[in-house]
C-alpha cells in the first residue's frame, strides 16, 4: 500500500447560531489519501464538499475534527499543497508568467530559478508563447490552464481542484480533462495525488480512481466507489454508463430518516430549504416529459444529456416537482404523476389553480405567509421577518434561496404579491 | 527567457535618442526647482523678499511652481495618511468602527474655516519661519484631498474577491506580500480617480489659503493664490487676468503630464475578466514608454517595488486558518465603554467653552444664516441641474462630442473658480447689484462640472437597446425623460450632485464675501458668517458656524443623496 498522505478524522463543520442549534455543513467526515490517486469529492450544491476542500487546505479550520498532513495536524495552509479555483482566480494586472511565479515567489525562491521553473511549467501545461499575456486576452480555458500551471509550479505533493472545469464549456473542459489525465498517466504531473471536487458525475468516473458521493443536509460521506476502468477511459463503453447510472441512483435515492428522528418534534415549516427553481422551468421540464420520447417516464442520465444538464440543475428540478407531487424521482428516474399529467394539459389559468393547490397541500412555507397577511388588517408582512426566522433553521445563503423561491412560486400562483422594494408581502392585485 | 526581458534591454537599442535630452532637462529642471522652493521655505518670515508678492508677470511662472509643489507635498500627505489610516479602518473591525465614522464626518467638515487656527498652529511649531506658514498652506490642501482618498482604499480593501483572497492564502502569500500583490493592486483605478478629483478640489483650496490673515497681521506666502490677492487689494484687473492664463498653463500642464497618462495606466489594473475597448494611451504615457533612459528608469523603480512588495515580511508567524468562531463579545464591550467615556468627555469640553463665550441667540443666528445658505445652494442645485443635465445628455448621446466633452469638464472642475471670482466682483460693484442674489453663483462656478461630465459619462454608458427600443415605440418627448433617460443617468447624476453640492458648502465660505479694493461685498448666509468671525478671531462663533455647517451638509447627505443614491442603485442599475 502507499503512503498515506492526508487523513481526515470526525470532521465536523458548523456554524454558530445565537438562540438555535448550530448550522451543520459537514458531518462526521473521514478521508484518507495515497499516494498516487484521484480521488473525487462528489456531490449536490450544498452537501459541503467544497467546504471540506478547504479545511483539507489549511484554508479553514474545522469546528471538530481532526486533519493530518503526512502525520501531523494541519493548523494552516500546508507545504505541499497547491489548489485550482473554480473561478481560476488570477490576478488581472499579473501577465501569465507573474501568475504563474506567485507561489515560488512567496516562498522566497530566487529570480532566476523562479522564472526556470515557471517557465517549465507553462510549457508543460500548453501554454507557451502566452507568458507576457495578461488573463483578460485569455479564453477560459486557457485562464483555467494559467490556473493549473501555477498551482503545478510549486511542485506540491497533493493538487486539490475545486469544481475547476464547472466554469468552461463543454468541449474546453473536455480536453482540460483529457489532456491533465494524459500527462498524469504519463508521469508528467509533479504531484503524488490529486483530489478534486466536482458535481459531474462523468467528469468523476471519468478521471478519478476513488470517488466520494457526499449527500446533503448536513454534508456526509454517503458512499464510496471505486473506479476500476484504465485510463485513458472511453464515455460509451457499456460499463462506464452502467457506472454512472448507478451513481446517479444512488444521489436521488431517498433519505433514510434516521429512527431517533421520528420521536423529535414535528419538522417546523421553516426548516425545509428549498433551492432556487423556477416555475417556467418545472413546466417545461412536465411538458418534456409528457412528450415523445419519454411519455411521462424519462432516465435521469439521458434527459440531463439531452437537455445538456448538470446534475446539480436537474435534481433540484426533480425534487421540486416531487415535493409538489408533480413527479417521483427514483433510483435514477423520473416519473411523472397524474397531477403532473393534469398540469401538463391544462391551460395558464388552470395552471395557476393547480399549482396553488400543490402549494397549499406540500409547501407549508407558502401557507404561513398567506395566513400571516390575511391575520394583519393591512394585509401586509415583512419578509424580513421570515428570513430571521429561516435562518433559525438555515444557513444565510439557503435561506435567501427558499424565501426568493417561495416568492416567485407565490406570484405564480396568486397567493400574495411582494414589492421587492419595500421588502413586503402582500395581498394587493390578489383578487 | 527572451519573453520576460524588457523590450529596452534588447541588444542594439540601448543608444540614448532625442526624447531622453527633453527628458533630462525636464527632470533636471524639476529638481532644481525643489531645491530652490526648498531653500525659500526655511528663511526667517521677516526677511526680506520672503513672504512679498510682486505683480510683475515675470514672476508667474516661479509663483506657479511654488503653488504646485504645495499641491505635491500635500500630496504625499495625503498617500500616507491614506495607506495608514485607510488600511487600519479596514483590517482591523474595531479601528474601523471608529475610524469610518470619523473620517464620514471630517468629509463634511469645511476646513477652510479653520485655516486661521491651523496658522497659528503650524506658526508655533516654527516660530518666525515661513515653514510655519507652508506647513499650514499645505494642510488645508491636505484636509481637502485625503479624506476621500483614504475612503477609496477603505472601500477598495473592503471588496477585495474573495476568490483571489483564497489564492493568496492558499499560495503561502504573507500579509505584505498580500497587500502589494493583491489589494493594492485592486484598489489603484478607484484611487487614483479620487486623486484626480482631490487634486481637483485641491487647487481652490491652495489659492485660497496662501493668503492668511491671523488678527492684524496678514501674511502671503509666494504663490498664485497671493498674487491674484494682491491683485485685488490693489484693483490690478490685468494681474487678474494674467494669474487666470498661468493657473490655466498650470491645470494643463498637470492634466496632461501627469493624470492622463496616471489613470490611463490605472486601467491595467480594473478587475475585469474580459478584454474592454482600449482607448488609445495620452501621448505622455507613450512618451515615457518610448524614451529610453526613462523606461529604463522605469523597469528599474518596477523592479525595486516588485522585490518591496515581494518580501517576505510577516506580522503573524504562519497564516492562519480562518476560524469560524464569534470574535470576543468582550474585549468589543470594553472598546465601547473607553470609546463612550472619550465621547462624553470631549463633548463636554467642547460644551464647557462654548457655553462660556456663547448664548442661545448665537446658535438660532447661525442656524437661520445656514438655512439661508441651505436655500442657495438648493436652488443653485436645481438650476445647475437643468442646464447641465440636457446638455450632458445631449452630448454624452454623441460618442464623438462625449469623447471631446468630457475632458474639457474634467479640466473645468480642476480650475480654480476663486481665480474667477474678481470679474464677477467687478461686475456686481459696476452695476450695483445685490450681493444677496448675485455672489450666489460663484458658489457653483467650480463645482458644477462634476455634475456635467457625470451626466455625460452616464449617457454615453446608457445602452443601446434601451434607446433603440423607446424610439421603436416613440416614446418621445417629456415621458422619453421621464421613463427612459432620468432613471438611466441617475447613479451618475447623483454621484456628481453629492460632489457638488459638498463643495458648494465649502465655497461658501469664500463665496459669500468678496472684495475689490476698499469696496467689500457681503451677502447674508453662514458662509460669511463664519468669515467674518475668523477676520475678527472670534474663535467660539467659528467652532459654532462650522458645527452648523457640518451639520447641515451631514444632514443634506444623510436625508437626501444617500437615500437616493441607495434607491437609484437599486432599482435602476441594470443588471
Amino acid at each position: 500500500m502507499d503512503p498515506c498522505l492526508l487523513e481526515v478524522r470526525g470532521c465536523r463543520q458548523a456554524y454558530h447560531k445565537e438562540a438555535s442549534a448550530d448550522l451543520v455543513v459537514l458531518e462526521d467526515v473521514d478521508l484518507s489519501l495515497r499516494e498516487g490517486e484521484i480521488v473525487a469529492l462528489l456531490g449536490r450544491s450544498g452537501s459541503g464538499k467544497s467546504t471540506l476542500l478547504r479545511i483539507v487546505s489549511g484554508l479553514l479550520r474545522p469546528t471538530a475534527g481532526e486533519v493530518f498532513w503526512r502525520g501531523t495536524a494541519l493548523t494552516g495552509p500546508a507545504d505541499g499543497v497547491a489548489m485550482v479555483f473554480q473561478s481560476f482566480a488570477l490576478f488581472p494586472w499579473l501577465t501569465v508568467q507573474e501568475n504563474v511565479e506567485l507561489g515560488l515567489e512567496a516562498r522566497g525562491v530566487a529570480r532566476a530559478e523562479r522564472e526556470k521553473r515557471a517557465e517549465a511549467a507553462i510549457d508543460l501545461i500548453g501554454l507557451g508563447g502566452f507568458e507576457s499575456a495578461y488573463p483578460k486576452e485569455l479564453s477560459g480555458g486557457m485562464r483555467q490552464r494559467v490556473g493549473l500551471a501555477r498551482a503545478l509550479v510549486v511542485h506540491p505533493e497533493l493538487l486539490l481542484m475545486d469544481e475547476p472545469f464547472s466554469a468552461l464549456d463543454v468541449l474546453t473542459a473536455e480536453t482540460l480533462r483529457t489532456d491533465l489525465i494524459d500527462l498524469w498517466s504519463d508521469g508528467k504531473l509533479p504531484v503524488k495525488s490529486v483530489l478534486m471536487v466536482t458535481h459531474n458525475i462523468e467528469e468523476a468516473v471519468l478521471m478519478c480512481d476513488r470517488i466520494l458521493v457526499f449527500s446533503s443536509n448536513p454534508g456526509r460521506v454517503a458512499s464510496e466507489l471505486t473506479v476500476p476502468f484504465p485510463h485513458p477511459r472511453n464515455r460509451l463503453d457499456p460499463a462506464f454508463r452502467q457506472m454512472v447510472d448507478d451513481i446517479y441512483a444512488l444521489m436521488t435515492r431517498r433519505p433514510i430518516t434516521a429512527p431517533k428522528a421520528a420521536t423529535e418534534a414535528p419538522v417546523s415549516p421553516l426548516a425545509i430549504p428549498l433551492q432556487r427553481v423556477g416555475t417556467n422551468l418545472m413546466s417545461g421540464l412536465m411538458e418534456t416529459m409528457a412528450a415523445d420520447p419519454y411519455h411521462g417516464r424519462a432516465d435521469l442520465p439521458a434527459l440531463a444529456a439531452a437537455l445538456q444538464y448538470e446534475v446539480d440543475e436537474l435534481l433540484p428540478l426533480g425534487e421540486a416537482l416531487q415535493m409538489l407531487r408533480f413527479a417521483v424521482v427514483e433510483e435514477g428516474d423520473i416519473m411523472l404523476t397524474e397531477g403532473g399529467q393534469l398540469f401538463v394539459n391544462a391551460d395558464v389559468d388552470e395552471r395557476k389553480r393547480l399549482f396553488a393547490e400543490a402549494l397549499r397541500a406540500h409547501v407549508p412555507l407558502v401557507m404561513m405567509i398567506r395566513q400571516v397577511l390575511d391575520e394583519r388588517w393591512n394585509h401586509r408582512a415583512s419578509a424580513v421577518r421570515f428570513r430571521d426566522e429561516l435562518e433559525d433553521h438555515m444557513s444565510p445563503d439557503y435561506a435567501d434561496d427558499t424565501l426568493r423561491t417561495v416568492i416567485g412560486w407565490g406570484r405564480y400562483a396568486e397567493i400574495f404579491s411582494y414589492d421587492e422594494e419595500a421588502e413586503q408581502f402582500s395581498l394587493d392585485d390578489i383578487e | 527567457m527572451s519573453v520576460t526581458l524588457p523590450a529596452s534591454l534588447a541588444a542594439g537599442r540601448r543608444l540614448p535618442n532625442l526624447w531622453d535630452l527633453a527628458a533630462m532637462i525636464c527632470v533636471f529642471g524639476a529638481l532644481i526647482a525643489v531645491a530652490h522652493v526648498a531653500r525659500g521655505t526655511l528663511v526667517p518670515i521677516d526677511a526680506p523678499g520672503a513672504t512679498e508678492i510682486s505683480l510683475d508677470p515675470m514672476r508667474l511662472p516661479e509663483y506657479a511652481v511654488r503653488t504646485t509643489l504645495r499641491m505635491f507635498a500635500a500630496l504625499i500627505a495625503s498617500l500616507l495618511f491614506t495607506f495608514t489610516y485607510g488600511t487600519a479602518a479596514a483590517k482591523s473591525r474595531r479601528a474601523g468602527l471608529v475610524l469610518v465614522p470619523i473620517l464620514d464626518i471630517l468629509q463634511s467638515v469645511p476646513i477652510l474655516g479653520f485655516l486661521t487656527f491651523t496658522v497659528v498652529f503650524f506658526m508655533n511649531l516654527f516660530p518666525g519661519q515661513v515653514l510655519g506658514l507652508e506647513l499650514a498652506s499645505i494642510f488645508a490642501i491636505f484636509t481637502s484631498q485625503a479624506w476621500n482618498m483614504a475612503f477609496s482604499l477603505y472601500q477598495s480593501l473592503k471588496t477585495v474577491p474573495a476568490d483571489l483572497n483564497e489564492a493568496t492564502i492558499a499560495f503561502h502569500l504573507t500579509g505584505w506580500q498580500r497587500f502589494w500583490r493583491l489589494e493594492v493592486p485592486f484598489a489603484i483605478p478607484g484611487l487614483v480617480w479620487n486623486t484626480m478629483m482631490s487634486m481637483s478640489g485641491g487647487w481652490f483650496f491652495v489659492v485660497a489659503s496662501e493668503a492668511v490673515s491671523v488678527g492684524d497681521n496678514t501674511w502671503k506666502l509666494p504663490g498664485i493664490g497671493s498674487y491674484v490677492a494682491l491683485a485685488l487689494e490693489q484693483k490690478n484687473i490685468t494681474a487678474v487676468v494674467w494669474a487666470i492664463v498661468t493657473m490655466l498653463a498650470v491645470i494643463l500642464a498637470y492634466d496632461q503630464l501627469l493624470f492622463r497618462p496616471l489613470v490611463a495606466w490605472s486601467a491595467r489594473f480594473k478587475f475585469e475578466t474580459t478584454a474592454g475597448a482600449t482607448a488609445d494611451d495620452p501621448w505622455m504615457l507613450r512618451l515615457l514608454r518610448r524614451t529610453r533612459t526613462l523606461q529604463l528608469a522605469g523597469d528599474a523603480i518596477s523592479r525595486f517595488a516588485g522585490a518591496l512588495g515581494g518580501m517576505r515580511l510577516s506580522f503573524a508567524s504562519k497564516p492562519r486558518q480562518v476560524a469560524t468562531q464569534q470574535p470576543s463579545r468582550a474585549v468589543d464591550m470594553l472598546c465601547l465603554a473607553l470609546l463612550s467615556a472619550a465621547l462624553l468627555w470631549i463633548g463636554y469640553e467642547v460644551i464647557s467653552f462654548v457655553s462660556d463665550k456663547l448664548v442661545w441667540w448665537d446658535v438660532a443666528e447661525a442656524v437661520g444664516l445656514g438655512l439661508i445658505t441651505l436655500v442657495r445652494v438648493a436652488v443653485l442645485m436645481v438650476l445647475a441641474s437643468l442646464v447641465w443635465v440636457p446638455i450632458g445628455v445631449w452630448l454624452g448621446l454623441r460618442p464623438e462630442w462625449a469623447r471631446r466633452a468630457q475632458p474639457v469638464a474634467q479640466f473645468l472642475a480642476a480650475f480654480p473658480a476663486n481665480l474667477l471670482f474678481p470679474p464677477f466682483v467687478l461686475f456686481i460693484v459696476h452695476f450695483h447689484l445685490s450681493a444677496d442674489i448675485w455672489l450666489t453663483p460663484l458658489m457653483v462656478l467650480g463645482t458644477q462640472w462634476y455634475i456635467l461630465f457625470n451626466v455625460i459619462a452616464g449617457a454615453a454608458a446608457f445602452p443601446g437597446d434601451l434607446r433603440e427600443a423607446a424610439a421603436n415605440f416613440r416614446v418621445g418627448g417629456f415621458l422619453w425623460w421621464r421613463k427612459v433617460m432620468i432613471p438611466g443617468i441617475l447613479t451618475y447624476y447623483v454621484t456628481g450632485a453629492i460632489t457638488a453640492s459638498g463643495g458648494s458648502w465649502n465655497a461658501a465660505i469664500v463665496a459669500e464675501v468678496a472684495s475689490w479694493g476698499d469696496t467689500k461685498l457681503v451677502a447674508h448666509g453662514l458662509g460669511a458668517y463664519i468669515a467674518d468671525a475668523t477676520d475678527k478671531g472670534d474663535m467660539a462663533k467659528v467652532v459654532l458656524g462650522v458645527v452648523v455647517m457640518s451639520s447641515f451638509v451631514v444632514l443634506f447627505n444623510r436625508l437626501l443623496w444617500r437615500p437616493l443614491y441607495a434607491f437609484a442603485q437599486r432599482r435602476l442599475t441594470l443588471g
